[in-house]
Parts: C-alpha cells; structure tokens; sequence
C-alpha cells in the first residue's frame, strides 16, 4: 500500500470525485494552472481543463454565491477559500443564503467550501485561524474537520456526495506531517456524522478534532508512559452535526472528560460539547469537565507567542494529570 | 384604422416585433399586478397579511416589460426578482393566489409559512426568490448563468438590483466575477429615487448607474423605466446579446417609487408635488394604455375586459385562500437538511 500524505490523500479525493461525476467542478483563486497556493490542485485544470477548474477573481462572497447558483442548478461546486481565515469575506453568503435555501425555498444547494486552516506554522493573525465555530452556530451548514490522511481524502468525498453545503475545514500543519498507508483501488468514503475512536482507554477521555487529535495522542502515549494512565482519544471528524452517541459513549466508559481544541476558548465547540454531556450524562461525570483551547488572543507571529497562545501536548498532559488526579 | 384582418405579426404600425395579444397580454399583466397589490393593501389593512408589505406602485411597467423580454416556459431563462418585481414574477408565472397565500403565511403556501412576500421561487418556470441580503442574488446569478456557459445551453439569466444595493460589496464581487467569466446576465439597475428613504445623491456618487458598467467593462443601457415598449425592447436587445456570447449587460431604467419602503413608511421625506406629479404625469400604466389607444393598437373595451377578467380573478384567488389555515407550530421542524430529515424537537416541549 502506497503511503500518501493529508494533502495527497485530499487530493486523491478531488480528483476521484473529478473522475466519477462531471457535475463536479472547482473554482477558487490561484487553482487552475498554478494549482492552488498549497498545490492541491495541481494537475487538475491540465486533467479536466479550465472550465471545470475556474480562476476566479479574489472575491470570496462571489465564489461561494456562484457555487450556490450552480448547484441549484444541479452541478457538485467545490469552492477553494486560499486560506480559511478568508471564509469570513463570504460569511453573509454561507450563512444568510446557502444555509437556509433549502430550508426557506427548498433549494438544494450541494457545495463544499474548503481551504487551509489552523495554525502552530507561524502564519499570524490572517493565516491561522480555526472559523468553525463562527459557522457551527448555523443550522443549514456541516462542518467536517478531518485528522488523519484517510479521513482527508474520505470526507471531501462525503462532502462532495453531501446533498447539503458543507464547510470542510483542512489543517495545514497536517498537510505534509501526517502520512498513511491507503489501499489502492479501494473507495474510501468517511461518514459525515460519524465521530472516530483515535485511540482507547479506560481511565479519561480526551474529546478533540483536527490538529489536536495527534497533540492528544502524543500527550496519550505519555500518560501511560509516565503515569500509567489510559486515556481514550475521541476525534469527531465531524463537528455539525455532532456524534453525540460517541461523546457519550466514551463519556460513560471513562467518567472523566477532556476537551481539546485548537480555537480560542469563548463560544468555541468545546462549550457546546460540555453543554451536551451535562444534559445527557451528567450523572455519569466524576469530575468537572476541563477545556484545554487556545488563549482568547488573535493568533500572534513569533513563535514565542504562538506556542504560548495555542494548545501544546504539554497542556494536555498536566489536564488530564488534573482530571486523572481529581 | 389599422385593419384587423390577417396576420397580426405582420401589421407594420405594431411596436418591437409584439403581436396584438402580445400587447393585450402585457396590459393585463400590469393589471394583475396592480390590482392584486391593491387586494394586497385591503388584506394589510385588515391584518391578514402577516408582515410587511412592499408595494411596486409606478414600477409595475419595467418589471413586466423586462420579464416579458425572456423566453419563458419550462426550463428557459431564469430571472431573480426583488420587492418590487412582482410583476416579473406574474409574467414568469407565479399565481396571484401564490402570492396572497405567501403574503398571509398560509400553511399551503409557496413557502409554507417560512418565507415572507416575494421571497419564493420556482426555478422550472424561472424565477429565484431573493434574500433581503441585497446584493446577494448577483453572485448567485453569475453562477446560474456560468452554469449555463459551461453546459452550452442558450439560456440567460436577469437580476434586478435596486440603486441603494448597488453600493454593496456583492453587488460589486458578483457583477465583477461575471463579467470576467462572460456569463450570459443581464443586471437591470432600477433606479427609483428612494433606498428607504435615502436619496441617490446620497447613496453613490455617479450621475447615472448606467455609468458603474463602465467599471466592470461590460456593455450598458438607460432607459425610461415608465416607458413599458421601452423597456421591453432595450431589455430584448440586451437578452439577445447576452444569448448570443456578448457577456454581462447592464440596463438602467429610469423610475419612480411612488410608495413608501414598505406599507408602514408615510414618506415624510418625500416632496408630496413630487408624487403627484409622477403620479398624474408618468404613471406607467396610463402611459402604456394610452399608446396602445393612440396608435389603435387595442380599444377600449379591450382594456375594460381585461379589467374586469382580472378583478374576477383576483377575487376568485382571494377568496380560495383567505380563510386558510396557517401552518402548524411543529411543521417549522423539517427540511433544514436533507439529512437530517427534521431538526431535534428540545426536550421541554415534552415536560
């Protein structure tokens, strides 16, 4: 089995569903010969030509209003934000018109807004961000945030399949760092709304997504190193709608629970999260529910700062150390 | 007297290309339009209209003339209306008792009680709901028409944008992105006088919208937007245009709201000679009525039949609905997504 990256394994992706359906077309900026500022296009617009991979002008509201246009007319647009943090240049469009089509006029609007997010790769302020939350406020959208290669490549295919618009969330420092073995010649599809159980354990359980899911297995492969504590590792995958079957499965199983993520902490998806095992497991908890985010800071340049700002492995491990202690 | 035997097509003294009936038909779409905002202000006035309501009063010309333009019928042109082109929406083929059910929040409604006035849709017969996001519909329409392009079909698209949205950023991001792809749309600027109640002069700082095209390097138009013919051939020549690979068109026509933003607003803004004057001397339908008598192009007691089918039919559409139910409180829970099928009913509805 060929080893592949997240970038290549999104690619794969792409370009499978390129193959499979010609309703299927890109647009975004810098896509077509370039082949995107990260080069997950590359070889596409020679592959499938211009017309289904568009250059657009940077006019992020404009790309994201044409892909809902053409998928009311029955097209499958995949719209590249060159960097996530841009997405918010297109929020009124994303969250006023695409999330209630179908709901207000029973327009379906099957498209799939992607692009590089996150940070721990020194990009400051405008290249860094983590927009989910901004987004899991609004009925009408999924969120999908995959962790590893092979939900890269499987959940842009869900996505691109997804009758609903879905916001797919890539993790640059996940790009090229993780790698994985997937079979050839097997389709790999990764159920939107289907949580993954990373790693099992018995004594806490780390509940995360994106980049913070290997910072939580690293942290993991600690605790039981050095403290001889087994913590489970949870990685929902999907943010909207929640697994919450799985939360509250591993919630039940581990009494304790740790909440990781990589975006700021206020009104960010671990509040929802700890909202939820409150209403439904509430009497299952042996202790308080922790959240270990990002500071409530933009993200700052120096690496300094960023390291300080964002969650590292460390934070993880002296969190669960509490829970485990409590 | 032009003689009413033969081929009417062919009699020389008719208007752009348009049949007798085709004249007639227009006229009665006018008065549709008008007539049925009329029952719509009586049913506003006896609380049964749920919401707003936003009247169309001196514009009802430019938007039946321009709706009229397109190739209409299953799977042809689509245009996206605003607030005031109901009158569009008629010619594309939305029913007068769509409208009432919709305006009243009716269970049976186009929208089924989620949506508001003119905001529904029926992309088959071609027309595309707005958002009161202004602006917004112009970046959805470049991608309806790039859709277009790209499968080869001949069809156009036309969205109407009021002078105040022209100031928004999609405005801008959508007209731009489509005259870069050459989409075939049509943009029709209507300039009425009135963003709510702010005036042009201080809403842009050109004289004339027509003059913004030339930013976005697409081809523009004005015309006398209370001039129905006018309007009808300034917008067939953009439509054919646009079918024939030209790109973006823009058309400005020239009106006049003679109402206020919507039913509630008393217009103390406004210079009341200014109404009167638009409404005694330029009123769109008088205009249309009278050159249609002038030039013998229909008589009378044509136009008194149309009148009268039309009163009878808003009547006949007033009474099928008015003692609708509205929808029931849960049905608010599906169709969010296609899957999920229905939003979580919260677990206090079942204390």
């Amino acid at each position: 089995m060929p080893e592949v990256t997240y970038l290549e394994a999104l690619r794969q992706g792409l370009w499978e569903e390129m193959e499979r359906d010609d309703r299927v077309f890109i647009l975004g900026e810098d896509v077509g010969l370039y082949g995107g500022a990260f080069k997950v296009t590359e070889g596409f617009s020679q592959r499938f030509g211009a017309q289904r991979v568009i250059d657009t002008p940077i006019s992020e509201a404009a790309i994201v209003g044409a892909a809902a246009g053409a998928a009311h007319m029955g097209m499958r647009p995949v719209a590249e934000m060159q960097f996530i943090d841009f997405v918010s240049c297109a929020y009124d469009m994303l969250t006023n018109y695409v999330a209630t089509a179908r709901y207000r006029a029973g327009l379906a609007t099957p498209i799939v807004v992607r692009g590089p997010c996150g940070g721990y790769v020194r990009g400051g302020p405008f290249h860094s961000q983590n927009p989910e939350a901004a987004f899991f406020h609004t009925p009408g959208l999924k969120i999908v945030y995959p962790a590893t290669a092979r939900d890269a490549k499987g959940l842009i295919k869900a996505s691109i399949r997804d009758d609903d618009p879905v916001l797919y969330l890539e993790h640059k420092w996940l790009y090229r760092r993780i790698k994985e073995q997937l079979p050839e010649g097997e389709e790999i599809v990764t159920p939107i709304g289907e949580a993954r159980l990373a790693r099992e354990g018995k004594d806490l359980s780390i509940v995360t997504y994106g980049a913070t899911v290997w910072k939580s297995l690293e942290a993991a492969d600690r605790l039981e190193k050095e403290d001889g504590v087994a913590a489970e590792v949870l990685d929902l995958r999907t943010l909207l709608p929640m697994d919450d079957a799985a939360i509250m499965r591993t919630v039940k199983k581990t009494n304790k629970v740790l909440l990781v993520h990589e975006d700021t902490r206020t009104g960010g998806v671990a509040g929802e999260i700890a909202a939820r095992i409150n209403e439904q497991a509430f009497e299952w908890l042996d202790a308080p529910i922790r959240r270990v985010t990002a500071h409530d800071v933009p993200l700052p340049y120096a690496p300094t700062l960023e390291d300080f700002v964002l969650p590292q492995t460390e934070d993880i491990v002296k969190a669960a150390r509490w829970l485990a202690a409590y | 007297m032009v003689s009413r035997t033969g081929p009417t097509t062919q009699s020389p003294p008719l208007p752009a290309r348009l049949t007798r009936e085709q004249l007639l038909e227009i006229y009665r779409y006018l008065r549709v339009t008008r007539t049925l905002e009329e029952r719509l202000t009586a049913l506003y006035r006896q609380s049964k209209v749920i919401g707003g309501l936003f009247r169309s009063l001196g514009q009802e010309g430019e938007s039946v003339a321009s709706a009229y333009a397109l190739e209409r019928g299953k799977n042809r042109d689509i245009l996206s209306p605003l607030i005031r082109n109901l009158g569009s929406m008629l010619v594309m083929g939305a029913r007068p008792v769509e409208i009432l059910r919709q305006y009243m929040a009716k269970a049976d409604g186009p929208t089924r009680g989620r949506e508001l006035n003119v905001h529904f849709n029926n992309l088959e017969l071609g027309y595309l709901g707005q958002i009161s996001h202004l602006g917004d519909m112009i970046p959805v329409m470049a991608g309806i028409t790039l859709t277009f392009k790209l499968r080869g079909e001949p069809r156009v698209g036309l969205v109407y944008i009021g002078d105040g949205a022209t100031s928004t950023g999609t405005f801008h991001e959508g007209l731009n992105f489509a005259a870069v792809q050459r989409c075939p749309l049509v943009v029709i600027a209507e300039y009425n006088r009135w963003a709510y109640s702010t005036p042009p002069e201080q809403q842009f700082a050109v004289k004339d919208l027509a003059d913004k095209a030339k930013g976005y390097g697409i081809a523009a138009a004005t015309v006398d937007g209370n001039d129905v013919l006018a309007v009808y051939q300034a917008t067939k020549l953009a439509v054919e245009r646009a079918r024939g690979g030209a790109g973006v068109q823009f058309l400005e026509v020239k009106t006049y709201r003679r109402k206020g933003h919507a039913e509630h607003d008393d217009q103390h803004y406004v210079p009341p000679d200014e109404l009167d004057w638009w409404a005694k001397q330029n009123d769109p339908i008088d205009r249309y009525v009278k050159q249609l008598l002038q030039h013998d192009w229909a008589e009378e007691r044509d136009l008194s039949g149309v009148d009268e089918r039309v009163r009878a039919e808003i009547d006949e559409a007033t009474d099928a609905c008015v003692d609708e139910p509205l929808p029931q409180g849960e049905t608010a829970l599906p169709g969010v997504y296609a899957n999920p099928r229905a939003a979580e009913r919260l677990w206090f509805r079942s204390l």
